[in-house]
Protein backbone atom coordinates (compact mmCIF):
# COMPACT_ATOMS: atom_id res chain seq x y z
CA UNK A 1 0.00 0.00 0.00
CA UNK A 2 2.98 2.26 0.82
CA UNK A 3 6.54 2.09 -0.55
CA UNK A 4 9.22 4.41 0.02
CA UNK A 5 12.69 3.22 -2.43
CA UNK A 6 15.69 5.10 -1.15
CA UNK A 7 13.52 7.73 -0.82
CA UNK A 8 14.84 11.42 -0.06
CA UNK A 9 14.15 15.46 0.42
CA UNK A 10 16.57 17.43 1.20
CA UNK A 11 15.71 21.37 1.69
CA UNK A 12 18.61 24.40 0.85
CA UNK A 13 18.59 26.20 3.28
CA UNK A 14 21.07 29.77 3.29
CA UNK A 15 23.14 27.79 0.51
CA UNK A 16 23.49 24.51 2.36
CA UNK A 17 21.58 21.48 1.67
CA UNK A 18 19.89 19.90 4.58
CA UNK A 19 18.63 16.13 4.31
CA UNK A 20 15.23 16.02 6.14
CA UNK A 21 14.63 12.22 4.98
CA UNK A 22 17.64 10.52 3.25
CA UNK A 23 18.08 7.08 1.62
CA UNK A 24 14.32 5.96 3.19
CA UNK A 25 12.83 2.32 2.66
CA UNK A 26 10.36 0.95 4.04
CA UNK A 27 7.11 -1.00 2.44
CA UNK A 28 3.34 -1.24 4.45
CA UNK A 29 0.80 -3.76 3.45
CA UNK A 30 -2.50 -3.17 3.14
CA UNK A 31 -4.57 -3.26 6.45
CA UNK A 32 -1.76 -3.02 8.81
CA UNK A 33 -1.64 -0.44 11.30
CA UNK A 34 2.28 1.37 11.71
CA UNK A 35 3.54 3.95 14.50
CA UNK A 36 6.12 6.33 12.70
CA UNK A 37 8.30 7.44 15.69
CA UNK A 38 10.94 9.86 15.97
CA UNK A 39 12.38 12.68 17.72
CA UNK A 40 11.80 16.11 16.89
CA UNK A 41 13.15 17.29 13.62
CA UNK A 42 13.76 13.47 12.42
CA UNK A 43 11.90 13.86 9.33
CA UNK A 44 8.92 12.04 10.14
CA UNK A 45 6.45 14.68 9.12
CA UNK A 46 8.75 15.28 5.64
CA UNK A 47 7.64 11.26 4.98
CA UNK A 48 4.29 11.97 5.77
CA UNK A 49 4.48 15.13 3.28
CA UNK A 50 5.77 13.00 0.45
CA UNK A 51 3.36 10.88 0.75
CA UNK A 52 0.19 12.28 0.33
CA UNK A 53 1.85 14.61 -2.31
CA UNK A 54 2.44 17.68 -0.78
CA UNK A 55 6.00 17.58 -0.93
CA UNK A 56 8.13 16.05 -3.82
CA UNK A 57 10.84 13.93 -3.26
CA UNK A 58 14.57 14.85 -3.86
CA UNK A 59 15.39 11.44 -4.74
CA UNK A 60 14.31 7.93 -5.09
CA UNK A 61 11.00 6.57 -5.34
CA UNK A 62 7.68 6.92 -3.64
CA UNK A 63 4.30 5.15 -3.99
CA UNK A 64 1.22 4.57 -2.23
CA UNK A 65 -1.53 2.28 -3.51
CA UNK A 66 0.94 1.93 -6.86
CA UNK A 67 0.67 5.38 -7.41
CA UNK A 68 3.65 8.37 -7.64
CA UNK A 69 2.03 11.16 -5.12
CA UNK A 70 3.72 13.93 -6.29
CA UNK A 71 2.83 13.56 -9.91
CA UNK A 72 -0.85 12.01 -9.50
CA UNK A 73 -1.91 13.95 -6.26
CA UNK A 74 -5.31 14.32 -7.35
CA UNK A 75 -6.07 10.74 -8.29
CA UNK A 76 -4.48 9.39 -4.97
CA UNK A 77 -6.48 11.88 -2.98
CA UNK A 78 -9.60 10.31 -3.80
CA UNK A 79 -7.82 7.02 -2.48
CA UNK A 80 -5.56 8.40 0.99
CA UNK A 81 -7.32 10.17 4.26
CA UNK A 82 -4.99 12.96 5.62
CA UNK A 83 -5.20 14.35 8.99
CA UNK A 84 -2.31 16.95 10.79
CA UNK A 85 -2.71 17.43 14.50
CA UNK A 86 -1.33 20.68 14.37
CA UNK A 87 -3.32 22.00 11.52
CA UNK A 88 -6.39 21.95 10.53
CA UNK A 89 -7.37 21.14 6.71
CA UNK A 90 -11.11 22.07 7.13
CA UNK A 91 -12.35 25.72 5.87
CA UNK A 92 -11.65 27.85 8.77
CA UNK A 93 -14.54 30.18 8.34
CA UNK A 94 -17.41 27.83 7.34
CA UNK A 95 -19.53 25.75 9.63
CA UNK A 96 -18.49 22.19 10.03
CA UNK A 97 -20.88 20.94 8.34
CA UNK A 98 -20.31 23.38 5.25
CA UNK A 99 -16.62 21.89 5.30
CA UNK A 100 -18.19 18.20 5.06
CA UNK A 101 -20.64 19.19 1.93
CA UNK A 102 -17.37 20.66 0.59
CA UNK A 103 -15.25 17.72 0.84
CA UNK A 104 -18.69 15.86 -0.50
CA UNK A 105 -18.59 17.99 -3.86
CA UNK A 106 -14.30 17.92 -3.97
CA UNK A 107 -14.47 14.07 -3.44
CA UNK A 108 -17.55 13.33 -5.63
CA UNK A 109 -18.86 11.22 -3.20
CA UNK A 110 -22.94 10.57 -4.04
CA UNK A 111 -24.93 12.00 -1.96
CA UNK A 112 -26.91 9.24 -0.86
CA UNK A 113 -23.69 7.34 0.56
CA UNK A 114 -22.19 10.35 2.23
CA UNK A 115 -25.37 11.17 3.85
CA UNK A 116 -24.84 7.31 5.66
CA UNK A 117 -21.09 8.05 5.74
CA UNK A 118 -21.43 11.07 7.71
CA UNK A 119 -24.41 9.87 9.98
CA UNK A 120 -22.19 7.25 11.33
CA UNK A 121 -19.25 9.94 11.65
CA UNK A 122 -21.25 11.82 13.51
CA UNK A 123 -22.62 9.07 15.77
CA UNK A 124 -19.76 7.40 16.54
CA UNK A 125 -17.36 10.57 17.17
CA UNK A 126 -20.27 12.60 18.89
CA UNK A 127 -20.10 15.64 16.34
CA UNK A 128 -23.87 16.72 16.33
CA UNK A 129 -24.17 19.54 18.85
CA UNK A 130 -20.98 21.53 16.90
CA UNK A 131 -22.12 20.60 13.44
CA UNK A 132 -23.14 24.22 12.69
CA UNK A 133 -19.98 25.69 14.75
CA UNK A 134 -17.51 27.58 12.85
CA UNK A 135 -14.46 25.39 12.59
CA UNK A 136 -12.03 28.48 13.72
CA UNK A 137 -14.54 28.37 17.26
CA UNK A 138 -14.15 24.51 17.75
CA UNK A 139 -12.11 23.48 20.76
CA UNK A 140 -9.12 21.11 19.76
CA UNK A 141 -10.68 17.95 20.85
CA UNK A 142 -13.64 18.99 18.57
CA UNK A 143 -11.70 20.41 15.65
CA UNK A 144 -9.47 17.05 15.40
CA UNK A 145 -12.33 15.34 15.48
CA UNK A 146 -14.13 17.19 12.54
CA UNK A 147 -10.73 16.53 10.87
CA UNK A 148 -10.73 12.69 11.39
CA UNK A 149 -14.39 12.48 9.88
CA UNK A 150 -13.36 15.12 6.77
CA UNK A 151 -10.53 12.42 6.15
CA UNK A 152 -12.94 9.40 5.96
CA UNK A 153 -15.62 10.63 4.29
CA UNK A 154 -14.48 9.43 1.19
CA UNK A 155 -13.92 5.78 2.28
CA UNK A 156 -10.04 6.38 2.06
CA UNK A 157 -8.11 2.55 1.48
CA UNK A 158 -4.77 4.54 3.42
CA UNK A 159 -4.92 6.90 5.85
CA UNK A 160 -2.18 9.03 7.20
CA UNK A 161 -2.19 10.80 10.39
CA UNK A 162 0.40 13.10 11.99
CA UNK A 163 -0.04 13.69 15.54
CA UNK A 164 -3.43 12.94 15.74
CA UNK A 165 -3.37 13.02 19.41
CA UNK A 166 -1.25 15.99 20.52
CA UNK A 167 -2.58 18.50 22.74
CA UNK A 168 -5.90 16.22 23.93
CA UNK A 169 -7.22 15.17 26.83
CA UNK A 170 -7.29 11.49 28.37
CA UNK A 171 -11.03 11.14 26.98
CA UNK A 172 -10.42 12.68 23.26
CA UNK A 173 -7.55 10.57 23.06
CA UNK A 174 -9.43 7.50 24.13
CA UNK A 175 -12.24 7.84 21.48
CA UNK A 176 -9.75 8.58 18.99
CA UNK A 177 -8.01 5.81 19.63
CA UNK A 178 -10.94 3.37 19.74
CA UNK A 179 -11.89 4.89 16.37
CA UNK A 180 -9.05 4.54 15.18
CA UNK A 181 -8.96 0.92 15.84
CA UNK A 182 -12.54 -0.02 14.47
CA UNK A 183 -11.62 1.94 11.15
CA UNK A 184 -8.61 -0.30 10.75
CA UNK A 185 -10.51 -3.60 11.94
CA UNK A 186 -13.84 -2.55 10.59
CA UNK A 187 -12.72 -1.62 6.60
CA UNK A 188 -8.89 -3.35 6.54
CA UNK A 189 -7.81 0.79 6.31
CA UNK A 190 -4.33 1.22 6.26
CA UNK A 191 -3.11 3.15 9.03
CA UNK A 192 0.04 5.37 9.15
CA UNK A 193 0.48 7.58 11.72
CA UNK A 194 3.30 9.58 13.99
CA UNK A 195 2.85 10.67 17.64
CA UNK A 196 4.66 11.56 20.68
CA UNK A 197 2.79 9.64 22.39
CA UNK A 198 3.80 6.35 23.33
CA UNK A 199 0.42 5.15 24.52
CA UNK A 200 -0.51 6.04 21.26
CA UNK A 201 1.90 3.11 19.98
CA UNK A 202 1.08 0.58 23.25
CA UNK A 203 -2.24 1.17 22.19
CA UNK A 204 -2.79 1.09 18.19
CA UNK A 205 0.35 -0.15 16.67
CA UNK A 206 1.26 -3.27 15.85
CA UNK A 207 4.33 -2.24 13.89
CA UNK A 208 6.60 0.85 15.08
CA UNK A 209 9.30 2.31 12.56
CA UNK A 210 11.61 4.97 13.91
CA UNK A 211 13.34 7.75 12.09
CA UNK A 212 16.27 9.37 13.35
CA UNK A 213 17.94 11.89 10.96
CA UNK A 214 15.85 11.11 8.01
CA UNK A 215 16.82 7.16 8.43
CA UNK A 216 14.96 4.14 9.40
CA UNK A 217 16.34 3.51 13.03
CA UNK A 218 14.33 0.68 13.94
CA UNK A 219 11.42 -1.29 11.93
CA UNK A 220 8.97 -4.08 13.69
CA UNK A 221 6.81 -4.73 16.14
CA UNK A 222 6.31 -3.96 19.36
CA UNK A 223 7.56 -7.10 21.31
CA UNK A 224 10.64 -6.77 19.31
CA UNK A 225 11.28 -2.59 19.93
CA UNK A 226 10.90 -3.76 23.82
CA UNK A 227 13.24 -6.45 23.27
CA UNK A 228 15.70 -3.84 21.94
CA UNK A 229 17.33 -2.69 25.55
CA UNK A 230 16.65 -3.94 28.60
CA UNK A 231 15.06 -1.48 30.16
CA UNK A 232 10.92 -2.16 30.88
CA UNK A 233 9.01 0.76 30.34
CA UNK A 234 8.06 2.06 26.58
CA UNK A 235 9.49 4.96 27.38
CA UNK A 236 12.78 3.73 28.20
CA UNK A 237 13.20 1.30 25.33
CA UNK A 238 12.12 4.67 23.22
CA UNK A 239 14.65 7.41 24.98
CA UNK A 240 17.41 4.94 24.47
CA UNK A 241 16.81 4.57 20.25
CA UNK A 242 16.84 7.85 20.82
CA UNK A 243 19.52 8.48 22.34
CA UNK A 244 21.27 6.07 20.57
CA UNK A 245 19.98 7.16 17.28
CA UNK A 246 21.34 10.96 17.82
CA UNK A 247 24.86 9.66 18.46
CA UNK B 1 -12.52 22.64 -13.28
CA UNK B 2 -15.37 24.43 -14.39
CA UNK B 3 -17.88 22.79 -12.03
CA UNK B 4 -15.30 22.46 -8.82
CA UNK B 5 -15.25 25.92 -9.10
CA UNK B 6 -18.72 26.92 -9.66
CA UNK B 7 -19.68 24.58 -6.69
CA UNK B 8 -16.76 25.83 -4.50
CA UNK B 9 -17.70 29.70 -5.20
CA UNK B 10 -20.92 28.84 -3.98
CA UNK B 11 -20.63 27.15 -0.86
CA UNK B 12 -18.46 30.57 -0.54
CA UNK B 13 -21.58 32.95 -1.59
CA UNK B 14 -23.79 31.20 0.76
CA UNK B 15 -21.32 31.85 3.80
CA UNK B 16 -21.26 35.31 2.73
CA UNK B 17 -24.62 35.72 2.53
CA UNK B 18 -25.26 34.87 6.19
CA UNK B 19 -24.54 38.64 6.63
CA UNK B 20 -27.04 40.27 4.17
CA UNK B 21 -26.48 43.88 5.03
CA UNK B 22 -22.41 43.88 4.94
CA UNK B 23 -23.06 41.78 1.56
CA UNK B 24 -25.08 44.71 0.49
CA UNK B 25 -22.95 47.48 1.35
CA UNK B 26 -19.77 45.84 -0.32
CA UNK B 27 -22.16 45.79 -3.23
CA UNK B 28 -23.01 49.32 -3.42
CA UNK B 29 -19.63 50.56 -2.35
CA UNK B 30 -17.85 48.59 -4.90
CA UNK B 31 -20.37 49.79 -7.34
CA UNK B 32 -19.40 53.52 -6.29
CA UNK B 33 -16.28 53.29 -5.80
CA UNK B 34 -15.57 52.43 -9.16
CA UNK B 35 -18.27 55.00 -10.69
CA UNK B 36 -15.63 57.63 -9.12
CA UNK B 37 -13.05 56.25 -12.05
CA UNK B 38 -15.74 57.15 -14.70
CA UNK B 39 -16.32 60.75 -12.94
CA UNK B 40 -12.31 61.44 -13.70
CA UNK B 41 -12.38 60.36 -17.32
CA UNK B 42 -15.88 62.98 -17.69
CA UNK B 43 -14.29 65.22 -15.57
CA UNK B 44 -11.56 65.46 -17.62
CA UNK B 45 -13.87 65.44 -20.93
CA UNK B 46 -15.78 68.89 -19.45
CA UNK B 47 -12.52 70.21 -19.79
CA UNK B 48 -11.76 69.15 -23.94
CA UNK B 49 -13.42 67.80 -26.54
CA UNK B 50 -10.35 65.01 -27.38
CA UNK B 51 -8.04 62.90 -25.21
CA UNK B 52 -4.77 62.11 -26.95
CA UNK B 53 -6.53 62.09 -30.49
CA UNK B 54 -9.53 60.01 -28.58
CA UNK B 55 -13.23 61.36 -27.82
CA UNK B 56 -15.18 60.43 -24.85
CA UNK B 57 -17.67 57.92 -25.77
CA UNK B 58 -14.13 56.19 -27.18
CA UNK B 59 -12.29 56.24 -24.02
CA UNK B 60 -15.12 55.32 -22.31
CA UNK B 61 -15.60 51.87 -24.62
CA UNK B 62 -11.91 51.67 -24.09
CA UNK B 63 -12.25 51.79 -20.53
CA UNK B 64 -15.33 49.74 -20.17
CA UNK B 65 -14.25 46.89 -22.16
CA UNK B 66 -11.04 46.58 -19.97
CA UNK B 67 -12.91 46.78 -16.65
CA UNK B 68 -15.71 44.50 -17.60
CA UNK B 69 -12.95 42.05 -17.86
CA UNK B 70 -10.40 43.46 -14.80
CA UNK B 71 -13.18 43.63 -12.13
CA UNK B 72 -14.68 39.96 -13.19
CA UNK B 73 -10.97 39.07 -13.41
CA UNK B 74 -10.19 40.55 -9.92
CA UNK B 75 -12.98 39.20 -8.40
CA UNK B 76 -12.80 35.15 -9.82
CA UNK B 77 -9.39 34.91 -9.46
CA UNK B 78 -7.78 38.11 -7.68
CA UNK B 79 -7.83 35.83 -4.39
CA UNK B 80 -4.80 34.10 -6.05
CA UNK B 81 -2.79 36.80 -4.20
CA UNK B 82 -3.36 35.55 -0.90
CA UNK B 83 -1.32 32.53 -1.87
CA UNK B 84 1.80 34.24 -0.22
CA UNK B 85 0.05 34.01 3.17
CA UNK B 86 -1.03 30.58 2.41
CA UNK B 87 2.71 29.51 1.60
CA UNK B 88 4.48 31.46 4.70
CA UNK B 89 1.60 29.61 7.06
CA UNK B 90 1.81 26.33 5.36
CA UNK B 91 -1.98 26.28 4.83
CA UNK B 92 -1.59 25.39 1.59
CA UNK B 93 -0.74 22.44 2.31
CA UNK B 94 -4.94 21.80 2.44
CA UNK B 95 -5.07 21.93 -0.98
CA UNK B 96 -2.84 20.21 -1.93
CA UNK B 97 -4.19 16.81 -0.30
CA UNK B 98 -7.32 17.55 -2.28
CA UNK B 99 -8.48 16.05 -5.26
CA UNK B 100 -8.72 19.45 -7.62
CA UNK B 101 -6.75 21.64 -9.04
CA UNK B 102 -4.69 24.13 -6.88
CA UNK B 103 -5.55 26.32 -8.86
CA UNK B 104 -8.92 26.46 -8.49
CA UNK B 105 -9.20 25.55 -4.86
CA UNK B 106 -6.43 29.21 -4.53
CA UNK B 107 -8.42 31.68 -6.67
CA UNK B 108 -11.93 30.13 -5.51
CA UNK B 109 -10.68 30.62 -1.89
CA UNK B 110 -13.10 33.02 0.37
CA UNK B 111 -14.73 33.94 -2.50
CA UNK B 112 -17.16 36.59 -1.90
CA UNK B 113 -19.41 37.84 -5.40
CA UNK B 114 -19.52 41.48 -4.04
CA UNK B 115 -17.35 43.01 -6.57
CA UNK B 116 -20.10 42.12 -8.95
CA UNK B 117 -20.89 46.07 -8.48
CA UNK B 118 -17.63 47.16 -10.15
CA UNK B 119 -18.51 44.72 -12.69
CA UNK B 120 -22.12 45.72 -13.23
CA UNK B 121 -20.49 49.95 -13.53
CA UNK B 122 -17.89 48.13 -16.37
CA UNK B 123 -20.95 46.65 -18.11
CA UNK B 124 -23.35 49.82 -17.79
CA UNK B 125 -20.45 52.38 -18.97
CA UNK B 126 -19.92 50.34 -21.99
CA UNK B 127 -23.21 50.03 -22.78
CA UNK B 128 -23.58 53.99 -22.91
CA UNK B 129 -20.35 53.95 -25.21
CA UNK B 130 -21.37 51.42 -28.00
CA UNK B 131 -24.53 53.34 -27.84
CA UNK B 132 -23.20 56.61 -28.71
CA UNK B 133 -20.57 55.32 -31.06
CA UNK B 134 -22.48 52.94 -33.41
CA UNK B 135 -20.49 50.90 -34.09
CA UNK B 136 -20.92 49.17 -37.33
CA UNK B 137 -21.99 45.90 -37.01
CA UNK B 138 -19.50 44.04 -39.49
CA UNK B 139 -16.88 45.17 -36.70
CA UNK B 140 -19.01 44.42 -33.48
CA UNK B 141 -17.55 40.74 -33.11
CA UNK B 142 -14.28 41.93 -31.82
CA UNK B 143 -16.07 43.16 -28.68
CA UNK B 144 -16.90 39.67 -26.61
CA UNK B 145 -13.56 38.59 -28.00
CA UNK B 146 -11.41 41.43 -26.90
CA UNK B 147 -13.14 40.75 -23.71
CA UNK B 148 -12.50 37.25 -23.09
CA UNK B 149 -8.91 37.91 -24.37
CA UNK B 150 -8.85 40.48 -22.11
CA UNK B 151 -9.66 37.93 -19.24
CA UNK B 152 -7.53 35.34 -19.73
CA UNK B 153 -4.93 38.17 -19.86
CA UNK B 154 -5.37 39.41 -16.63
CA UNK B 155 -5.79 35.94 -15.40
CA UNK B 156 -2.31 34.84 -16.76
CA UNK B 157 -0.94 38.05 -15.13
CA UNK B 158 -2.59 37.08 -11.77
CA UNK B 159 -1.51 33.46 -12.13
CA UNK B 160 2.03 34.53 -12.62
CA UNK B 161 2.29 36.73 -9.75
CA UNK B 162 0.89 33.81 -7.66
CA UNK B 163 3.21 31.14 -8.87
CA UNK B 164 6.17 34.03 -8.63
CA UNK B 165 5.06 33.92 -4.60
CA UNK B 166 6.53 30.41 -4.39
CA UNK B 167 9.83 31.73 -5.42
CA UNK B 168 10.05 35.20 -3.38
CA UNK B 169 7.16 35.16 -0.61
CA UNK B 170 8.02 38.71 0.39
CA UNK B 171 6.75 40.14 -2.88
CA UNK B 172 3.07 40.54 -3.16
CA UNK B 173 3.22 43.93 -3.90
CA UNK B 174 5.79 44.30 -6.71
CA UNK B 175 2.70 41.41 -8.23
CA UNK B 176 0.49 43.83 -7.69
CA UNK B 177 2.15 46.31 -9.90
CA UNK B 178 1.23 44.16 -12.78
CA UNK B 179 -2.18 43.07 -12.08
CA UNK B 180 -3.98 46.19 -10.87
CA UNK B 181 -1.25 47.97 -12.46
CA UNK B 182 -2.04 47.09 -15.82
CA UNK B 183 -5.87 47.10 -14.74
CA UNK B 184 -5.48 50.76 -14.35
CA UNK B 185 -3.27 51.08 -17.23
CA UNK B 186 -5.89 50.26 -19.58
CA UNK B 187 -8.33 52.52 -18.39
CA UNK B 188 -7.25 55.09 -20.92
CA UNK B 189 -6.19 54.99 -24.59
CA UNK B 190 -2.54 53.96 -24.79
CA UNK B 191 -1.83 57.32 -27.16
CA UNK B 192 -1.50 59.11 -23.49
CA UNK B 193 1.45 56.87 -22.84
CA UNK B 194 5.05 57.17 -23.73
CA UNK B 195 6.03 55.28 -26.76
CA UNK B 196 8.74 52.92 -25.05
CA UNK B 197 5.62 51.86 -22.14
CA UNK B 198 3.80 51.27 -25.43
CA UNK B 199 6.11 48.98 -27.19
CA UNK B 200 6.76 47.43 -24.06
CA UNK B 201 3.46 46.53 -22.67
CA UNK B 202 2.62 45.35 -26.66
CA UNK B 203 5.76 42.61 -26.92
CA UNK B 204 6.95 42.20 -23.57
CA UNK B 205 3.63 41.84 -21.30
CA UNK B 206 0.97 41.69 -23.53
CA UNK B 207 -1.35 44.75 -21.72
CA UNK B 208 -1.80 46.30 -25.16
CA UNK B 209 -4.26 43.27 -25.66
CA UNK B 210 -6.14 44.06 -23.57
CA UNK B 211 -8.55 46.65 -25.19
CA UNK B 212 -5.97 48.67 -27.00
CA UNK B 213 -5.13 47.21 -29.63
CA UNK B 214 -8.47 44.93 -30.67
CA UNK B 215 -10.38 48.51 -29.37
CA UNK B 216 -8.56 50.38 -32.64
CA UNK B 217 -10.10 47.50 -35.02
CA UNK B 218 -14.09 48.18 -33.01
CA UNK B 219 -13.29 51.71 -33.12
CA UNK B 220 -12.29 52.11 -37.08
CA UNK B 221 -8.87 53.99 -35.94
CA UNK B 222 -5.17 53.48 -37.14
CA UNK B 223 -2.90 53.33 -34.66
CA UNK B 224 -1.13 56.65 -33.89
CA UNK B 225 2.40 54.70 -32.82
CA UNK B 226 2.14 52.91 -36.35
CA UNK B 227 2.12 49.42 -35.51
CA UNK B 228 1.46 46.88 -37.96
CA UNK B 229 -2.25 45.86 -38.59
CA UNK B 230 -2.40 42.75 -38.07
CA UNK B 231 -1.77 43.14 -34.43
CA UNK B 232 -5.23 44.26 -33.89
CA UNK B 233 -6.09 40.44 -34.19
CA UNK B 234 -3.31 38.82 -32.50
CA UNK B 235 -4.91 39.45 -28.93
CA UNK B 236 -6.43 35.78 -28.87
CA UNK B 237 -3.17 34.55 -29.75
CA UNK B 238 -0.82 36.60 -27.09
CA UNK B 239 -3.56 35.58 -24.33
CA UNK B 240 -3.34 32.31 -25.46
CA UNK B 241 1.05 32.32 -25.17
CA UNK B 242 0.84 33.83 -21.87
CA UNK B 243 -1.64 31.50 -20.27
CA UNK B 244 0.27 28.60 -21.63
CA UNK B 245 3.18 30.60 -19.55
CA UNK B 246 1.02 31.19 -16.64
CA UNK B 247 0.10 27.53 -16.21
CA UNK B 248 3.86 26.05 -16.54
CA UNK B 249 4.58 28.75 -14.27
CA UNK B 250 2.45 27.70 -12.06
CA UNK B 251 2.69 24.20 -11.69
CA UNK B 252 6.63 24.63 -11.47
CA UNK B 253 5.77 26.90 -8.16
CA UNK B 254 3.57 23.97 -6.71
CA UNK B 255 6.34 21.35 -7.39
CA UNK B 256 8.60 23.74 -5.49
CA UNK B 257 6.30 24.43 -2.73
CA UNK B 258 8.10 23.22 0.19
CA UNK B 259 5.63 23.87 3.14
CA UNK B 260 6.30 24.67 6.58
CA UNK B 261 7.76 22.36 9.77
CA UNK B 262 5.27 19.95 11.26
Amino acid sequence: MIELDRAGRSFKVKRALVHAVRDLSFRVEPGEFVGYLGPNGAGKSTTIKMLCGILTPTSGRVRVAGLDPSRRRTTLARRIGVVFGQRTTLWWDLPLKDSFELIRLLYKVDRKVFRERLDELVETLDLAEFLRTPVRQLSLGQRMRGDLTAALLHAPDVLVLDEPTIGLDVISKNSIRAFLLRVNAERGTTVLLTTHDLGDIERLCRRVMVIDHGRLAFDGSLEQLMATSPEETIEEVVTRLYTRAGQ
Amino acid sequence: MVRTYALLAWTWTRAAAAYPVSFALMVVFGFALAAVDVGVILVVFANTTSLAGFTRPEVLFLYGAANIAFSSVDMCVGNIDRISQHIKAGTFDAFLIRPASTWVQTTVDRFTPTRIGRVLQAVIVLGVAMAELDVPWQRVWMVPVMIATAMVIFASLWTLAGALQFVVTDAPEVCNAFTYGGGQLSQYPFSVYGRDLVRGVTYVVPLAFINWQPGLYVLGRDDPFGTPGFLRFAGPLAALLLALLAALAWRQGVRRYRSTGS
